[in-house]
């Protein structure tokens, strides 16, 4: 993630269809920019987590979290501090790998990035890296130099750090 | 639990919530529902000539009445002529729900079946998702009381809105378990809010130390039904009062201390002293773009309270220094007393002087007002010629704005036009929902030939269904409002406004049964508004007008509110 102006949104929702349209719709209709979102289970049945990064000033945030807000199946909707939360990414990145001296070259790139490799083949390695968005750039910065074949990015889901949950009050 | 069908169980739960009357038009994919409304059902069906208008009259029945209006459709283009109507009321905020048939949600052996693209088959939840407060598909017989509750609590609470009931074909005709209930279910939704005390303490102490305190009553005002309230803080405040369109009758507009609507085409009075208020308190409006003109010159000198039931409001268009999240009557209900407490009312302060002169101003432009047939002339007299509480809905442009500035609502729910999206064609259809609601009061819709044709054919419905109401066509021969934009801004390039000769209006209205009259001189026109009044039929006035008449004053677009142009 740039350090710009990105902000990280966590959205608690009913978790039945339409949901995810609802919300994605209300962004394009309403001019916001989503940068990258995630949907998956939360603490609690039937709800869903969605983690949305978007790239706007603080006013238009606001407004973003409240529209958000207003939305029937969104039981809950709050801007994570910047410095008070968690935020991993995961990426799957296949790379060229022609010979043994660059296959070594890059698993020794991967464990310094705490990565794994998930397959081998005679061309070509696929790794995983998790972490913030910042250091799978820097991961895929170092790869251009043996040309990255595939990318898949999830985007990023994030937390709040300790006792600053988004929950469901009861 | 007793066994009945989906359709069935519709009704019920309609009848339930107090439903009398559905505007619709029937088709393949809802005739369960229709089969269902043949026998043992209170509701009243008002067959609509075009789905567009069904819905248009839905909101002017919830308008007029404060009752959610509803409406239906079958699927496909039923559904689709349904959109701009359901629009309509979201932009206004207008309680309406909207059922839809739609094709089957299963089907053995067949591709009769949602998502193959079947006969009038069209994703409707998806079209609707940005212009309702939500939508509902159920898809089994069991669920529908409690879809109806909910639809119907959704609609009519908070900040109001359309909202939209899609049944499939087979969930309508099934037998299920049905249990008709009172229950709701939405989890995520937030009706009310508690008002912050802070923030009336707040506002309270920044309108005790105003020395020029404005009013801004919105749309809102009317909804939460607090004219009232909001009354006893402008005599307490003397505080004039502007209203935005939507606004329009949330005050009396014959008040010494109603100053008219303020905007594009607003009153000079308002649109002046908005910018001279020292403290503005702004109750239930959006601040849209066409009230407040250029941003910067709004209210500049004002430091502002913004009251509004949703939140994502405050702070949307306009920063304010206040803003007080909950319903306007709730929230002038705690602001009156912790200003009566505090506050002696002065009738002779420098600011009520000013009010007074800035009316004033006005008022020989109104006395020597031409003896012609002008918009001017004839909404000052259509105003002496109507009861206070008769119901005027308007089209939309100039005919709108003529009536904006001249024709005074008196009363909540006596003034109803498309504010936001702005449709021509609405004004025709929602008299005739205001007229189902309101059947011993006097309604009439102020027209544009422009506008008129585009609803016109609901003259059969009127008539058909015994809805006597009066359509006062202006007939310029052009698209009025945008012709005079071509001719201000456009250096009068006219392009596709000249509608050449326009049909023969009273032809028009006893082709469909209804009864026609022109009119050439204001006595005429009063002998013709006298004649409609008593008629028991819909009348149809038509008054040539001159095709190169503007709605003056204008702020042209982009100037802010003080550089408004042109003479009231």
């Amino acid at each position: 993630m740039e350090a710009g102006k990105t902000k990280v949104i966590s959205v608690l929702v009913e978790n039945k269809p339409g949901v995810l349209y609802e919300v994605s719709n209300l962004f394009r209709r309403r001019n916001f920019n989503i940068e990258s979102i995630t949907v998956g289970a939360s603490e609690q049945k039937d709800v869903a987590r969605m983690t949305i990064t978007v790239n706007e000033d603080e006013r238009t945030i606001i407004q973003v979290v409240k529209q958000v807000a207003k939305l029937i199946d969104v039981h809950e909707v709050k801007e994570l501090e910047r410095g008070n939360l968690v935020m991993r990414e995961l990426a799957l990145i296949k790379v060229n790998s022609p010979n043994s001296k660059e296959r070594s070259d890059i698993i020794n790139t991967v464990e310094v990035f705490r990565g794994r490799v998930l397959d081998v083949s005679t061309d070509s390695l696929t790794v995983e890296i998790t972490g913030t968005p910042d250091k799978i750039d820097a991961f895929l910065n170092l790869m251009k130099a043996s040309g990255v074949i595939e990318l898949a990015r999830t985007g990023i889901t994030a937390l709040a750090r300790g006792a600053k949950s988004v929950r469901i009050d009861e | 639990m007793t066994k009945m069908s989906g359709a069935k169980a519709l009704l019920e739960s309609l009848e339930r919530q107090n439903v009398k009357v559905i505007f619709g038009i029937l088709g393949g994919a809802i005739l369960p529902v229709y089969d269902a409304l043949c026998c043992d059902t209170k509701i009243r069906h008002i067959l609509a000539r075009h789905e567009q208008c069904a819905a248009h009259e839905a909101e002017g029945y919830a308008r007029a009445s404060g009752r959610v209006g509803v409406c239906m459709a079958t699927s496909g283009p039923g559904a689709t002529n349904l959109v701009t109507g359901i629009a309509n009321a979201y932009m206004d905020s207008s309680p309406i729900v909207a059922l839809t048939g739609q094709v089957p949600s299963s089907g053995i052996n067949s591709s009769y079946v949602i998502g193959r693209d079947a006969f009038q088959e069209a994703d409707i939840i998806g079209i609707t998702t940005p212009i309702t407060k939500y939508n509902f598909q159920p898809r089994t017989v069991g669920e529908i009381p409690t879809v109806v509750n909910t639809a119907f609590y959704i609609a009519s609470t908070g900040r109001p809105g359309p909202v939209l009931v899609d049944l499939p074909k087979n969930v309508q005709a099934e037998t299920g378990d049905v249990v008709i209930t009172d229950k709701i279910e939405a989890k995520g939704y937030k009706s009310m809010v508690e008002i912050d005390l802070t923030k009336i303490s707040e506002a309270a102490h920044l309108l005790m130390k105003a020395h020029k305190p404005m009013i801004l009553s919105g749309g809102g005002v009317i909804i939460s039904n607090a004219s009232d309230e909001l009354m006893q803080i402008s005599d307490l405040l003397m505080a004039p009062v502007a209203t935005t369109f939507m606004g329009k009758g949330s005050f009396p507009e014959c008040h010494p201390l109603s100053v008219g609507s303020i905007g594009m085409h607003g009153n000079p009075a308002a649109n002046r002293l908005m910018s001279e208020a020292d403290v503005l308190l702004a109750v239930g409006t959006r601040l849209s773009d066409r009230a407040t003109a250029n941003l910067d010159s709004f209210a500049p000198n004002a430091k502002k309270i913004h009251i509004d039931i949703d939140e994502a409001e405050i702070g949307k268009n306009i920063q304010v220094d206040v803003g007080i999240v909950g319903d306007a009557q709730a929230a002038l209900k705690l602001l009156l007393p912790a200003l009566a407490s505090k506050l002696r009312k002065d009738e002779s302060n420098a600011w009520t002087k000013r009010v007074k002169e800035a009316k004033e101003q006005l008022s020989p432009l109104l006395k020597e007002r031409p003896k012609d047939l002008v918009p001017k002339a004839l909404l000052l007299e259509l105003r002496k010629l109507l009861p206070e509480n008769a119901i005027v809905t308007t089209e939309v442009g100039q005919n709108q704005m003529w009536s904006a500035l001249y024709f005074q609502a008196l009363k909540p729910r006596t003034f109803i036009s498309s504010g936001g999206l702005g449709t021509m064609g609405f004004g025709f259809p929602a008299s005739l929902g205001a007229k189902v609601a309101c059947p011993e009061r006097t309604v009439v819709d102020i027209a544009g030939d422009g506008s008129f044709i585009m609803t016109e054919q609901e003259l059969a419905c009127s008539v058909a269904e015994k809805i006597p109401v009066t359509v006062i066509v202006l007939n310029n021969s052009v698209l009025g409002m945008v012709a005079q934009w071509q001719r201000m801004i456009y250096n009068g390039r006219y392009m596709a406004v000249k509608l050449g000769k326009t049909p023969d209006f009273v032809k028009l209205a006893e082709a469909y049964g209804a009864q026609g009259l022109r009119v050439t001189s204001i006595e005429e026109f009063q002998k013709a508004v006298k004649t409609a009044l008593k008629s028991d039929v819909t009348t149809v006035i038509d008054v040539p007008i001159g095709s190169e008449e503007d709605v003056q004053p204008f702020v042209p677009p982009g100037c802010g509110l003080p550089q408004q142009r042109g003479d009231y």
